[in-house]
This record gives structure tokens, C-alpha cells and sequence, in this order.
């Protein structure tokens, strides 16, 4: 009984959708040509986690506009206490539904040919670099049919390049501010670092719909050419009301570093996947991700790192607080292709649960083709350690703040991996909220 | 009379079913130190744990008393709040949270919301008493015995008993696996914290510790009781002999708390 409706969206409103975008006609012909997939191919099947009575139809696809801010004082607090007040960050995107209503980014950036805008713009201004790489290194359309279906009705996202050589050693950040509650968020993030050149690129979804039925469908694409280093942040914070698919993909080529520190906090189900492509010899990926489950909540979190090159490194680590009746399956996968001879595959997958109806899954795999190679796993899925309580408690601590403690440095080896300092604060503010 | 009180009468103690302890009576007063000795699995330890409340310790008869307050009636965290303080003999590892983090919740958690210790008072206290035990400073951002070795794990008790200032401390075998160096440096530290105000319960099974803290009494744990209490020179006599001539004495064969199994 899976839910093959057909789409109630039609050629022609796609072509319209593209038209009043202005887009270039190899987008609206790659945007038509997912449609059709979409109506053929099957949804995704995560392991472990049936979504097939998820919900991801209901929503109302369009370019909901989002209203220009002139400062940053008039946003949302949990929305300015991503940034440090006195120190306002020289580049920033704010995505408001699906326009942008805050951009800045520095002149020494745009002096060395950084490029730091939304998808829309960058479709134009850079055709040529948008083509090379949208849905090409990294994510296919015809993968399943969310990722056809994102194609097909993208409606907001960025695009990020750094040339040749340059180093950005301030980090970008963006914010995509889902204020309608009801808009769907098709959005598609692309970040390219050219050789030699190396990034900080940290990003936050927030939403506010804790009833309105919608839909996220997030792709990123991070693509590190010879030699460049990428570190990508995240934090995730969509309301119950959105049931997510969120699809963050890395490519790295030889001697090319991408490192992520990922904070699923969503509150709706989730489908959450973070594979890496270590093509080049000698590179690497170190994918980090943390998450909280509360409620009813389902999540589905995929580490995967596939090895191609030789030399290459890939180290996984998730960690997980589940509560109430939320469940949370994480799957590591370490998959060394044959020809990728002395690389290294580890990973770590543990869940911390707190209720007696919360559920959690480790399920490491490791899929190795080649002989010369090391790998590991680890996996645990547990409660807290009344041991460890005792300790804590026997200093004076309260039972209540000996959790905290103990859950707070669960997740730290994640946490403290984001690279911003105020970005790091409001993850640990929207842990606190999550698990008290 | 100065300091608090820790009075244990009658106490029994049971752990998984099984009977440890089997009426221990005990008093320490403010500014005495009480030095409890033995050989193994006489259910010294067990004293310890049931005095702070252990979760797999139950009493199964008997009172522990602060100050006339009913320790066994208080959460592990009240008993600390109420004065008392635990050496661990092997205290457990808290990923992600460094020590100095957790010593100021601890501080905190003794002081009123809103009172907090200053930042840079914490700092400053913390950083002389890493001095004075001879601990390397960068163990204070390491998390919580993460990784430390035996000496680190027990020079890291010291160092909470030191900022915590409790009223009545028991330390459990905290000389065991330290060499001579480190077995200094940690006396040396608990002899600062020496004044009519603050009372000690040392379980050891070594003369050794006691060559560098005096004790006032000296007791002799077997088969679950205290049998035979002394002054310091009871201590220097079990180093001489042993302890054969108390369970000669006695006419006691086998001293754990087994015998009876």
C-alpha cells in the first residue's frame, strides 16, 4: 500500500514555476524532465525505518515571499541568537521563506572572486559554474523520487563558490527562516571549493509550524576539487509539523578534506542522510552528527562515507538522545571500493535513551572490496549509567543537572565541532529545550 | 564542640541479597580523623558506599545519622549538600564533561541560585589547589577521569574534596595504587584541610597512608563489624604483626564477610 499518488502538480506549472524565475532553459527542461521520473520512481527505502505512511503530499508548493529585512534587530530572537550581537557576521544570508531578505558578504570575499548568493541569482549570473555541478558530482535526480521531486520543484537555496587558491577564513553563514507555516521548503544547497581553496560554511533551518502539515526536501551538494578543505556545519531545527527528507552529499578528489558537524533537531519525522565520496587518493571525511528525538518523532539518520581513492580516510561518529516515544535508527556505512588500497573506514554509533518507550538502533555496516585496508566499528545503544549519576550526585549535584551533564557531554564531541561560537550556543540552548 | 557529627549505629548493609555488613557502629566527630583498616572483603568499602548511598547498597537495618539529621532518608546528592563527601575508589569517566566544569556545578549546586562563584574566584581557588597537588593544569579541560591514570583519578578526588570543603569526608582507599611521590602529595593535601571543623573516616588497608596522616582512632574491620578499636598505636602494631593476633584474640578463623556463605 505504498502512497503512489500521482503528483498534483502538472508540466505546465512547472514551466511556469521556471519561467517567472527566470530561468535558464536547461534548468526548466531538467526540472520537467524530474517530474516525469518522479511519477515513476520508487521513494527511498532507508534501512530499518518503513516511511511509506509519511507523509510527505501534503504541502503547498510555491515561492512564498519573504518580507526584505533592512536590520537584523528585527528578527526573531532564537533567529539573532545565532549571531554574536556585538560582532555581527561580515557574511551572512538570510533566506525567508523562499526569498532572501538579508545579504552581506565582504568586499576582500568579492574581491577574490567568492561567490556567496542565492540559487535563483547564481542561475544567472553564474550559469556556467551552477550547470557544471547542479545535480551532477554529487546527487542525481533520478536516485528515488524525493530527489526527482526536489529537482522538479526547487524553490530556494544557495550557491557557493570559492575559486582557485582562495582561502575563506571567515565562515559564511545562512539561515533558512521557514516563516509561512505552511510552505513546502524544496531547497538546494551547492558548495563548490575549487583547488586548493578551503571554506567554513555553517547553516540553520528554523521553522515555526508545529501543527500546519508541510513538507522539507533539502539537498546539498558539497563538492571539494584537488587539495580543498570544506568544513560544513549544520543545524537542523524544523517544527513537528514538517515531515523531512534532508540529503547532504560531499565529493571530495585527491588530497581534498570535507569535515561536517551535523545537529539533526528537528521535531517531525526525518529522513536524514549524509554520504560522502572520497574519490581522490589521500583524502578525507571526518562526518559528524548529533541528534534529539522527542515526542512521537521518527528519524532515520544515514552516515555513509565510500571510499574510491587510495589513501583515503573516512571517520564516522553519531550520537543520540531519544525520548518520550521518539525512535531514532542510525545507520554507518564505511564502503571501501576495490582499488582504494590503504584507506581506513571507522565509525561510531551510539544512542543514549531516556524513557522507557523511546527506542534506538545502531547498525553498523562496513562493505569492503579491497584487501589492504583497515576498518572499525563501534556501537552502543543504552541508558544512562547510574553509576555515573551517583558520582556526579555525590558531589551535590541533582539528579536533574547529573542528566544534563551527562547527556550534554554525550553529544559534546559533536557539538563542539561547529564552527561558529554563537551557532554552537544556540545548539546547546535548543538541546537543553529538547531534552528538559 | 566543633564540626558536624556522623553517627553509625547498628548499621547493616546488604548488596544483591547478600549480607556485608553486620552492625557497624561509628562516630566521628569535626576534627577527628578515624582510620577503619583491614583486610580485604571485610566490608570496608561497603561502609563508604552505603554511607553516601551507592545505588546497589541497601540498609537493611540501622541508622546513619548527621548532625541527629537521618542520612538514609536523603538522595545521594542531599547527603553531599548536607556535609558529606566521598573519595571514590574507582570513580566513573564523564565523556564531554571537563573537569573544571563539573567541579563548578559542584561548588554551585552547595550555593543559593543567583550566588554563584565568581568565575574568576572558581579559577583561582581551582588553579591553587591543582598547584598544591602537583596536578598538571590541562587536566582541569580534560572530561571528567576520561583517560586519567590510577594516580590522576585519585589526585582528582583530593582535588574536589579541597574545593568542596565538606564537613565530614570518608576517603576509600584512596592510597591504593598510588607510588610513594603521589602518595604524599595526595596526604599532604588532605592534611591541609585539617582543623577542629572537619572530621575524616580513612579506609585503607595499609599502615602505610597513616605514616603520613596520623589518625586519632584506629579501627579493625572483620566479618562485617568493627571488632577492635585503638589509637594510632593500634595501626603500628598491625604493621609490626598483622593481623592474626586480633583474630587470635577474637577467635575469628576467616575474617571476610564470606564465613557465613
Amino acid at each position: 500500500m505504498a502512497v503512489e499518488t500521482k503528483l498534483p502538480y502538472e508540466k505546465s506549472y512547472i514551466e511556469e514555476f521556471s519561467n517567472k524565475r527566470n530561468e535558464p532553459q536547461w534548468m526548466k527542461e531538467l526540472r520537467l524532465q524530474a517530474l516525469e521520473q518522479a511519477n515513476s520512481l520508487e521513494m527511498p527505502k532507508p534501512d530499518k525505518t518503513n516511511i511509506s505512511k509519511w507523509d510527505f503530499s501534503s504541502f503547498k508548493h510555491d515561492f512564498a515571499q519573504g518580507e526584505k529585512l533592512s536590520s537584523l534587530t528585527d528578527l526573531p530572537t532564537e533567529i539573532k541568537d545565532l549571531f554574536d550581537k556585538d560582532n555581527l557576521p561580515e557574511n551572512l544570508l538570510i533566506q525567508r521563506n523562499q526569498s532572501v531578505a538579508y545579504s552581506a558578504i565582504s568586499k576582500e570575499l568579492q574581491d577574490k572572486g567568492v561567490i556567496f548568493t542565492d540559487i535563483f541569482t547564481a542561475m544567472n549570473e553564474h550559469e556556467d559554474l551552477v550547470k557544471r555541478y547542479f545535480m551532477k558530482d554529487g546527487v542525481s535526480v533520478d536516485e528515488h523520487r524525493l530527489t526527482a521531486l526536489h529537482a522538479a520543484l526547487m524553490n530556494g537555496g544557495i550557491f557557493v563558490y570559492v575559486p582557485k587558491n582562495v582561502q575563506v577564513e571567515v565562515p559564511l553563514q545562512v539561515v533558512f527562516w521557514q516563516e509561512d507555516p505552511e510552505a513546502a521548503l524544496f531547497n538546494h544547497v551547492l558548495v563548490v571549493a575549487d583547488e586548493n581553496s578551503s571554506l567554513t560554511y555553517v547553516e540553520n533551518y528554523i521553522s515555526h509550524n508545529p501543527d500546519e502539515k508541510t513538507v522539507a526536501n533539502i539537498v546539498a551538494e558539497v563538492i571539494a576539487q584537488d587539495n580543498a578543505k570544506i568544513s560544513f556545519g549544520a543545524v537542523d531545527n524544523l517544527s513537528a509539523g514538517t515531515t523531512s527528507y534532508v540529503n547532504r552529499r560531499g565529493v571530495a578528489y585527491r588530497d581534498a578534506t570535507i569535515d561536517w558537524a551535523l545537529g539533526q533537531m528537528n521535531d517531525g519525522n526525518t529522513v536524514f542522510e549524509n554520504i560522502t565520496h572520497l574519490v581522490g587518493d589521500n583524502s578525507l571525511s571526518n562526518a559528524k552528527a548529533v541528534t534529539v528525538g522527542r515526542g512521537k518523532q521518527t528519524s532515520n539518520m544515514t552516515a555513509k562515507i565510500v571510499h574510491f581513492g587510495k589513501n583515503s580516510e573516512g571517520y564516522i561518529l553519531q550520537h543520540g538522545v531519544m525520548k518520550d516515544s521518539a525512535s531514532n535508527v542510525f545507520n554507518g556505512i564505511g564502503k571501501i571500493e576495490h582499488g582504494a588500497s590503504k584507506s581506513n573506514a571507522e565509525q561510531e554509533s551510539r544512542v543514549l535513551m531516556l524513557s522507557e518507550k523511546a527506542r534506538g538502533d545502531a547498525n553498523p555496516i562496513l562493505l569492503i572490496d579491497e584487501d589492504d585496508v583497515t576498518a572499525g566499528h563501534a556501537a552502543s545503544v543504552g541508558r544512562v549509567d547510574p553509576l555515573q549519576l551517583y558520582y556526579l550526585m555525590s558531589r551535590g549535584i541533582t539528579q536533574h543537572e547529573a542528566e544534563r551533564l551527562v547527556i550534554h557531554g554525550f553529544l559534546a564531541p559533536v557539538v563542539n565541532q561547529l564552527p561558529i561560537e554563537s551557532v554552537k550556543k544556540q545548539l546547546t540552548q535548543v538541546i537543553e529545550r529538547k531534552v528538559n | 564542640m566543633a564540626g558536624s557529627t556522623l553517627e553509625i549505629k547498628d548499621l547493616h548493609v546488604e548488596i544483591e541479597g547478600k549480607e556485608i555488613l553486620k552492625g557497624v557502629n561509628l562516630t566521628i566527630k569535626g576534627g577527628e580523623f578515624h582510620a577503619v583498616m583491614g583486610p580485604n572483603g571485610t566490608g570496608k568499602s561497603t561502609l563508604a558506599s552505603a554511607i553516601m548511598g551507592h545505588p546497589k547498597y541497601e540498609v537493611t537495618q540501622g541508622q546513619i545519622l548527621l548532625d541527629g539529621e537521618d542520612v538514609l532518608e536523603m538522595e545521594v546528592d542531599e547527603r553531599a549538600r548536607a556535609g558529606l563527601f566521598l573519595a571514590m575508589q574507582y570513580p566513573s569517566e564523564i565523556s564531554g564533561v571537563t573537569t573544571s566544569d563539573f567541579l563548578r556545578s559542584s561548588i554551585n549546586a552547595r550555593r543559593e541560585e543567583g550566588d554563584e562563584i565568581p568565575l574568576m574566584k572558581f579559577i583561582k581557588e581551582m588553579d591553587e589547589a591543582l598547584d598544591y597537588l602537583e596536578i598538571d593544569k590541562n587536566m582541569a579541560q580534560r572530561y571528567l577521569n576520561e583517560g586519567f591514570s590510577g594516580g590522576e583519578k585519585k589526585r582528582n578526588e583530593i582535588l574536589q574534596l579541597m574545593l568542596l570543603k565538606p564537613e565530614i569526608a570518608i576517603l576509600d582507599e584512596i592510597d591504593s595504587g598510588l607510588d610513594i611521590d603521589a602518595l604524599k602529595v595526595v596526604s599532604k593535601g588532605i592534611n591541609k584541610l585539617r582543623d577542629e571543623n572537619f572530621g575524616c573516616l580513612i579506609i585503607t588497608h595499609y599502615q602505610r597512608l597513616l605514616n603520613y596522616i596520623t589518625p586519632d582512632h584506629v579501627h579493625v574491620m572483620m566479618q562485617g563489624r568493627v571488632v577492635k578499636s585503638g589509637g594510632p598505636e593500634l595501626a603500628q602494631r598491625l604493621e609490626a604483626e598483622g593481623y592474626d593476633w586480633i583474630k587470635e584474640e577474637l577467635g575469628i578463623e576467616d575474617e571476610t564477610v564470606e564465613q557465613n556463605a
